[in-house]
């Protein structure tokens, strides 16, 4: 059957609705992820973080005193939607005002073919791990256009910063999403996930910790957080491609970078940690696997602001170096390796236990490591 | 198949490709034209969708999208003064140029429709489903030398073109001497 | 009117020559470039029809080739581009007639 008919013929209605739900509790999710950012890393940091804005103006909410600043985001909303929209004089009206859309469109379509519980995806397109692909090679547009059209020097290098960057990494993100192929032989998310099982040790993670790493890696670089945040570095570039925006717009770039994030944690949860599978549960209810789904990119958000948090930017040539020299054969030899095993054993096992050995060394290696650290 | 649901969203992709495709030769700002490009692109991806051809709707988002089209803007960017929003760029020998193309374009359309006498297979026996595999299979076995072929003209290509859009680097040797 | 094969490679045509008037009639280079870039995926778009109406895959087989090409030549071209934009300040066609005399 043809594709677009597969489309038109399933429940069109249901599909609409699933979409309103997503996108509003992803809109909902990307002002608490700002939140819990914050806090995050006023913990890592030994701050205290946002703790006053609560919700004090409706008087049933009273009681709460606003006692861990839950409502900051919501302030923060009202507060970039209440400021002034500048638009440089000579910038490129047309193209300045186009640029935070395409991001924001190139961020909220790639969850369109996420699976958030057995056969439940807004669309379930038969390609759709390249059709993840093509959109994250759309979110170039938004960022180099925003930096040209402000015409301001500053915008101009973090959206060419920006650009290179996100085709660099783009590579090493292919490679490891073929590497995912091999194994699940499966191009569909849901029967990605579905090839996953619910046994952890069936779980990509396991049968292709490299690819995890690669994959985990490029999406930092192609969400343009830190340790790859170049495109905006404050010290150097002011505010890298948005420097120029104000109010609305600003807060549309501000939107698409979270929702990137956490699109890119679901793709994450989804290709690797087994998307909606609920641990050693076959066939659970749906709504134990979308919490299951919720749980595992929850977990992955985490990370990723862990890591903003620990790691200190990278230079530009450090962060071609990783990308071409490292991360790109990496990404190769990982892709030979998960191949090869395939062909001669007929099945990912011996992956799964090598790196579980790895794993384990590495571990080892670390505890045996720590009385030294401590003499130096 | 051929509902008029189908029929219509057939139609509104034409005009968008034919639209945007005419932005891209008329509009006198480049950057216009780079975004009429982009239309076009998408427009012909939804087409193959149309045409049982999902994995090259696909490809040509990727490849076209995602990479020709970046590399053209990049080039916009370079060879323009950043400054300088508005990219101005003329015409050259208008009338000729439509009159030529325009008698190709009525010649092509009246072999299309009057002519040609198209060989189809019967529409039971068109392409149906995923083309994946098949094209997979066919990349592997039938076509792996021209396959091979390709890669090796594309790395020459790009190595050749990274050789020439880098700056003269014996001058700076030069003065670095 | 029933879509049919016609449509799909009407459609083409228009794409074609839309291209062929940008080639014959624009100044800027990178234009010209965009240019051919329609008239290749005119092409592709034609292939791709063939393939559908014949049930056979080379057609698309051989769209990946074209892709692959248009790829290559997008590349060294816009490296001309940018060489040639470097040593004559300009990108205009017209101007860069230093192979004439």
């Amino acid at each position: 059957m043809n594709a677009l008919a597969l489309l038109l013929v399933m429940e069109l209605g249901d599909r609409f609705a699933l979409m309103g739900v997503v996108l509003g509790v992803l809109l909902t999710a990307v002002a608490y992820t700002v939140y819990a950012e914050r806090r995050i890393a006023a913990f890592i940091q030994n701050r205290t973080g946002p703790d006053r804005v609560g919700f004090d103006l409706i008087p049933q909410l009273k009681f709460l005193k606003g006692a861990i600043g839950l409502g900051q985001p919501l302030a923060d909303v009202i507060k970039l939607l209440m400021k002034e929209d500048v638009v440089p004089e000579n910038a490129n009206k047309f193209v300045h005002a186009l640029a935070p859309l395409i991001s924001l469109f190139a961020a909220l379509t790639t969850i369109a073919v996420v699976p958030y519980a057995k056969g439940v995806a807004i669309a379930d397109v038969n390609i759709g791990i390249l059709y993840i692909l093509a959109i994250t090679s759309l979110g170039v547009y938004g960022i180099t256009l925003s930096g040209w059209a402000s015409n301001s020097k500053y915008s101009l290098l973090g959206g060419l910063r920006s650009s290179a960057q996100m085709i660099s990494y783009e590579l090493s993100m292919g490679l490891a999403v073929v590497s995912v192929v091999v194994l699940t032989n499966a191009l569909n998310m849901g029967e990605i996930v579905e090839s996953q099982t619910s046994n952890p040790l069936n779980w990509n993670v396991c049968r292709n910790l490299l690819g995890f790493i690669i994959f985990t890696t490029a999406a930092f670089a192609e969400t343009n957080r830190a340790p790859f945040d170049l495109p905006e570095a404050e010290q150097e570039l002011v505010g890298g491609y948005h420097t120029e925006y104000s109010s609305m717009k600003f807060a549309l770039f501000f939107l698409a970078e979270y929702a990137n994030m956490i699109v890119a944690c679901t793709v994450i949860v989804t290709l690797f940690l087994g998307g909606y599978q609920v641990p050693f549960w076959t066939d659970a209810p749906w709504f134990v696997q979308v919490g299951a789904f919720i749980t595992k990119t929850l977990f992955m958000m985490f990370v990723f602001i862990w890591v903003r948090w620990t790691l200190p930017r990278f230079k530009y040539n450090q962060l071609m170096d990783l990308g071409w020299k490292f991360m790109l054969p990496l990404g190769l030899f990982n892709l030979l390796i998960v191949a090869s095993t395939i062909v001669i054993f007929g099945n990912s096992l011996p992956l799964s236990i090598l790196n579980l050995v790895l794993v384990a060394l590495c571990v080892a290696g670390s505890f045996a490591a720590k009385p030294q650290s401590k003499m130096a | 198949m051929n509902s008029l649901a189908y029929q219509i969203i057939f139609y509104l992709f034409a005009a968008i490709i034919v639209g945007s495709a005419a932005l891209v030769v008329i509009s006198k700002n480049i950057i216009h034209s780079a975004f009429g490009l982009l239309f076009t692109f998408f427009g012909v991806a939804a087409i193959y969708v149309y045409l049982n051809a999902d994995f090259i709707a696909v490809t040509q988002i990727v490849v076209y999208v995602g990479g020709i089209l970046v590399l053209l803007l990049f080039g916009v960017m370079l060879t323009n003064k950043i400054t300088q929003a508005d990219l101005k760029t003329e015409t050259l020998n208008p009338v000729p140029g439509l009159l030529i193309t325009l008698s190709v374009l009525a010649m092509l359309l009246y072999t299309f429709y009057f002519r040609a006498k198209w060989v189809t297979v019967p529409v039971d026996q068109q392409l149906r489903g995923t083309v994946v595999e098949p094209i997979g299979i066919a990349t592997m076995t039938t076509y792996v030398l021209p396959f091979e072929i390709v890669s090796i003209v594309l790395m020459v290509a790009l190595l050749g073109a990274a050789y020439i859009a880098r700056a003269d680097r014996k001058v700076q040797t030069k003065e670095g001497k | 009117m029933e879509i049919g094969m016609t449509h799909y490679l009407a459609l083409s045509a228009f794409m074609f020559t839309t291209g062929v008037i940008g080639v014959l009639t624009r100044r800027n280079a990178i234009v010209i470039f965009m240019s051919i870039e329609l008239m290749l995926n005119a092409v592709n778009l034609s292939l791709v029809t063939f393939s559908h109406y014949l049930n056979d895959v080379q057609g698309q087989m051989l769209v990946f080739f074209v892709m692959t090409v248009a790829a290559a030549e997008a590349a060294v071209g816009l490296a001309i581009v940018i060489s040639m934009f470097r040593n004559k300040q300009t990108i205009n066609i017209d101007e860069i007639n230093i192979l004439k005399y």
